[in-house]
């Protein structure tokens, strides 16, 4: 008797093992398909590599920087970069109105944006997920009702809202995250909502159902892998989006306050030298321009990747 | 002379994977009041030789020939803008979707009258009324309220009719029909072909039809080229090639007609394929 | 057709209560009641205050405030500023014609170059034309606005010193607002001068405002004529013998135009996003310097009368562009 459910079970081990491992296999061939269609895309390559510096960057950050981010230099207020008259090596480019190197407060300032990147877009995906998940599978009046909350929401102009909801909240960082990530919310709710929509007929959702599937399991493990690629093309999208609104809100006295070398803020704090000191307004802009950019070419290169529309073209 | 003479016609394309030969040196011939049929499975080149003639190939497409004249007038000398008046005036084309064909955003009318207004200087009012006479040639009912019809609200029959209406507005010398009814109704199919042995009897204008359908082939044509893989198999009169093919791949083609199935399974052509490429082979040996 | 547009308008009837709420949720939610934030740092005698609560009826239930807060707005009353006294809605509309100037003259820029670029870039597929053109596209698409507005007022104002910083006009000029727009005033007052003002005052906030649409609607003409040259259609119009001008201006474009009008709809809310921002860099006395202000002015009403007409204002266009797309699309037209 033993024997025989020992090997039974042994059987059954080995069979999941090699679907298991089929499976394995088939993700593999996967991304090295994807990852071949993403290369042929020269921006997106180079959009990644950028990335994938400020990211280093941004971890590295205490060890790049030639300055601490928050040292006032008393001789050097406004001092120019270094290859304009009365630069000089040490403030590779210049410093700010209080004598603070503007290189060092940019890398530290690389965190915020990623750090603000990443928070934003895992609070928006995740609750967008869910609802549009829970909208799309169960489909009536709770669907009708949460489809009606996204529409309100995106009534609004995305940076209008932000900008009223920190006023309840009140400025600061975090408060900004958080309205932000209610702004772009909608996106995920929506593109989650018709992908499940789109799926949740076919017959692999019903052969599921059919062989005992729970609710959660067909909404969660069965539907939702299925309806990825979007959401993935439109999570890259809000990172750069989340970055520049927190940058805008910054500028408007709004998100990260003073002194946090946030890119945003440190612009709102240059305004006022703008004709007296270009580079404590170039540079900041610039960095989170060249940030935002990477992120859209990495998006745009994953949306040609991912679409099978035109991938056969 | 003859209407149209195309002699070694190659047509390239570039793809990912290298160049592609769609077509490779391939000579048809029509005359005035003759019904040339273009057959061959799908791949086989038929359209692109008639879209190159037409100059409707991508830019992709590289096309090189010996000879192609239309009323001994060397076509691939022609600058473009001469050609585009040859093109859609003199020989005109209808395709295969009908109702992909028609620009869903502007009227029937519109789309028939524009074909007159570029090749004619009829006055607005004479094209109305030559628009009409069109629609009503090609059997669409109450013509004059389907001017003012937008494409999606007509049946496919019914656009391919316009089409039809479209391709003889400007009475043209050479009428090429694509797969003009693959894409129809079987009951439809007949009519359609009726419709255009009817207009090419009475104008008296060369017709070429590209088509898979030996019926089809059997109903219209005067002689037949017969293509595979972008090569001419074989070019002869329509009696000839259905009571004796010279070509094994014509042979194959005839026997996968629905009429030559033996117990319960229809014989394809490529039941044949082992024969075909070892005969090919022996060719180019 | 009018069953269309009754549809639509039915559909925006729940989310304009939806928006209503929010605006009235906003001014309690914030921390403090409104008489605290009015009073400031003074404060305020709690009898007084009771007094005047109950006056604004702050004192009962919520659902009867939000009763009467749809109620008020039914009959035109957002609310008056602390700050000027005024009421909200007048001085909406005094602010509003500059946001439109300004907004309006943006969509014009962007749709006046984004659209050929796109046909270009669409026709000249993979050149480097279209490559450049694109390249650029996605750097306007990325870019952050109030750092390019600062950019080019160092550039134009301070370096090259031709156009002002800031305002509407130049100072000097003074005539009576007739339309509110300050291009068609200045021409209407035929003050020498006045005209040439006010367009090198509009001109940079324009290009500033418009370059986020202006990538946005390259990019969608682009694709959307892409996929429509490949259409059977276009090949019929060539296959006619016309000229390659009128198979992709006229058959291609025709066609390629109807998802590019609803993108330019949209535009509308990042062109008020965009106006908070350009308005506060060039103090360009619209609705979005208004709302920047009022914000930190606490001056709440504002905010929440901004609020809800911003968002009538984007449902209002939206519903437009619904109606603009049913017209130019055949297919809905007709079913």
């Amino acid at each position: 008797m033993t024997n025989v459910s020992t090997t039974e079970t042994r059987a059954k081990g080995a069979v999941a093992e090699k679907l298991a491992s089929e499976s394995r296999n088939a993700t593999k061939a996967m991304l090295v398909e994807f990852w071949y269609y993403f290369k042929q895309n020269r921006g997106a390559v180079i959009g990644l590599a950028v990335f994938l510096i400020l990211v280093v960057v941004a971890l590295l950050a205490p060890y790049v920087a030639p300055h601490s981010p928050d040292m006032q230099y008393r001789e050097n207020f406004l001092q120019p970069p270094a290859w304009e008259e009365g630069g000089s090596a040490t403030f590779l480019l210049g410093t700010d109105a209080v004598g603070r190197d503007i290189l060092s407060r940019l890398i530290y300032g690389s965190r915020y944006s990623l750090f603000i990147g990443v928070v934003v877009v895992t609070i928006a995906l995740s609750g967008g997920i869910v609802l549009g998940v829970i909208a799309g599978y169960f489909r009536g009046s709770v669907d009708t009702f949460i489809m009606r909350v996204m529409d309100i929401i995106l009534a609004f102009p995305s940076l209008l809202l932000a900008l009223v909801l920190v006023a309840i909240l009140g400025p600061g960082l975090t408060n900004a995250m958080i309205a932000i990530a209610i702004v772009l919310q909608p996106h995920f709710v929506r593109l989650t909502r018709a992908a499940v929509l789109s799926e949740r007929n076919r017959d692999y959702v019903v052969a599921a159902r059919v062989a005992g599937a729970g609710n959660l399991r067909l909404m969660f493990k069965t539907i939702l892998p299925n309806c990825l690629s979007p959401l993935i093309v439109q999570a890259t999208l809000s990172f750069s989006n989340a970055i520049l609104d927190a940058a805008a809100l910054g500028f408007l006295g709004m998100g990260a306050q003073p002194p946090t070398p946030e890119w945003g803020t440190m612009l709102a704090e240059a305004r006022e030298f703008i004709l007296r000191a270009w580079w404590v307004v170039t540079f900041p802009g610039l960095a989170i321009l060249v940030t935002v950019l990477a992120i859209n070419l990495v998006g745009d290169g994953l949306r040609d990747a991912l679409d099978p529309k035109l991938k056969r073209s | 002379m003859p209407l149209l003479e195309i002699r070694n016609l190659k047509v390239e394309f570039e793809t990912a994977s290298g160049p592609f030969k769609a077509l490779d040196g391939v000579d048809y011939t029509v005359d005035s009041g003759e019904v040339l049929a273009i057959v061959g499975e799908s791949g086989s080149g038929k359209s692109v030789a008639m879209l190159a003639l037409m100059g409707l190939l991508p830019d992709t497409a590289t096309v090189t020939v010996d000879k192609m004249e239309f009323e001994g007038r060397d076509i691939t000398k022609l600058s473009a803008t001469d050609r585009r008046q040859v093109i859609g005036k003199d020989i005109s084309m209808i395709f295969q979707e009908p109702i992909a064909s028609l620009n869903p955003c502007f009227t029937v009318g519109f789309q028939i009258g524009e074909a007159l207004k570029v090749h004619t200087d009829l006055s607005s009012s004479d094209r109305s009324r030559r628009v009409i006479e069109l629609l009503e040639a090609v059997g669409i009912p109450e013509p004059k309220g389907r001017l003012s019809s937008f494409p999606h609200q007509m049946s496919g029959g019914q656009c391919q009719r316009v089409m039809i209406a479209m391709a003889i507005a400007c009475q043209p010398k050479l009428l090429i029909a694509d797969e003009p009814t693959t894409a129809l109704d079987v009951t439809i199919q007949k009519q359609i072909l009726d419709l255009l042995l009817k207009l090419q009897e009475e104008s008296g204008m060369g017709l070429i039809m590209i088509t898979h359908d030996m019926g089809v082939v059997a109903e219209t044509a005067d002689r037949v080229v017969v293509q595979y893989q972008g090569r001419q198999m074989e070019e002869s009169d329509v009696l000839t090639l259905f009571e004796s093919p010279k070509h094994p791949y014509t042979k194959a083609l005839l026997s996968a007609l629905p009429e030559n199935a033996t117990g319960d399974r229809l014989p394809t052509v490529s039941d044949f394929r082992e024969f075909l490429e070892s005969e090919a082979k022996k060719v180019s040996a | 057709m009018l069953r269309f547009l009754v549809g639509r308008i039915g559909l925006l009837i729940p989310t304009f209560l939806g928006v209503t709420l929010v605006a009235f949720s906003f001014i309690r939610l914030l921390p403090g009641d409104p008489l605290d934030l009015l009073a400031g740092e003074r404060g305020i005698d709690p009898a007084r205050k009771a007094e005047l609560l109950h006056q604004m009826g702050f004192d009962r239930p919520l659902w009867h405030q939000y009763l009467m807060y749809l109620g008020d707005i039914l009959q035109g009353d957002l609310g008056t500023s602390f700050v000027s006294k005024k009421p909200v809605l007048e001085e909406f509309f005094t602010l509003f014609p500059a946001t439109v100037e300004l907004s309006l003259c943006a969509i014009f820029i962007a749709v006046a170059i984004g659209i050929p670029a796109g046909i270009f870039a669409a026709v000249k597929r993979g050149s480097f034309f279209d490559q450049t053109i694109m390249g650029t596209a996605l750097v306007g698409y990325s870019m952050p606005i109030f750092w390019w507005g600062l950019l080019l007022i160092i550039f134009f104002s301070g370096i090259l010193q031709w156009t002002p910083v800031s305002g509407r006009i130049s100072l000097i000029y003074f005539f009576p607002q007739v339309t509110g727009f300050m291009l068609i005033d200045s021409l209407l007052s035929g003050q020498e001068g006045a005209f040439k003002s006010a367009v090198s005052h509009l001109i940079l906030p324009s290009v500033v405002l418009a370059t986020i649409p202006l990538a946005v609607i390259a990019r969608q003409t682009r694709s959307a004529m892409l996929e429509v040259l490949g259409e059977d259609y276009v090949r019929t119009a060539r296959a006619k013998g016309l000229a390659p001008f009128r198979v992709i201006g006229l058959h291609a474009l025709r066609n390629a135009l109807i998802p590019v009008i609803t993108t330019i709809g949209l535009q509308v809310g990042v062109l008020l996003a965009g106006a908070i921002l350009t308005e506060t860099i060039f103090s360009w006395p619209g609705i979005g310097k208004w709302l920047v202000d009022s914000i930190s002015r606490r001056d709440y009403f504002v905010v929440q009368g901004a609020l809800l007409m911003i968002a009538g204002v984007v449902m209002l266009v939206n519903l437009i562009v619904d109606v603009l797309y049913g017209l130019i699309n055949p297919r809905i037209r007709h079913n």
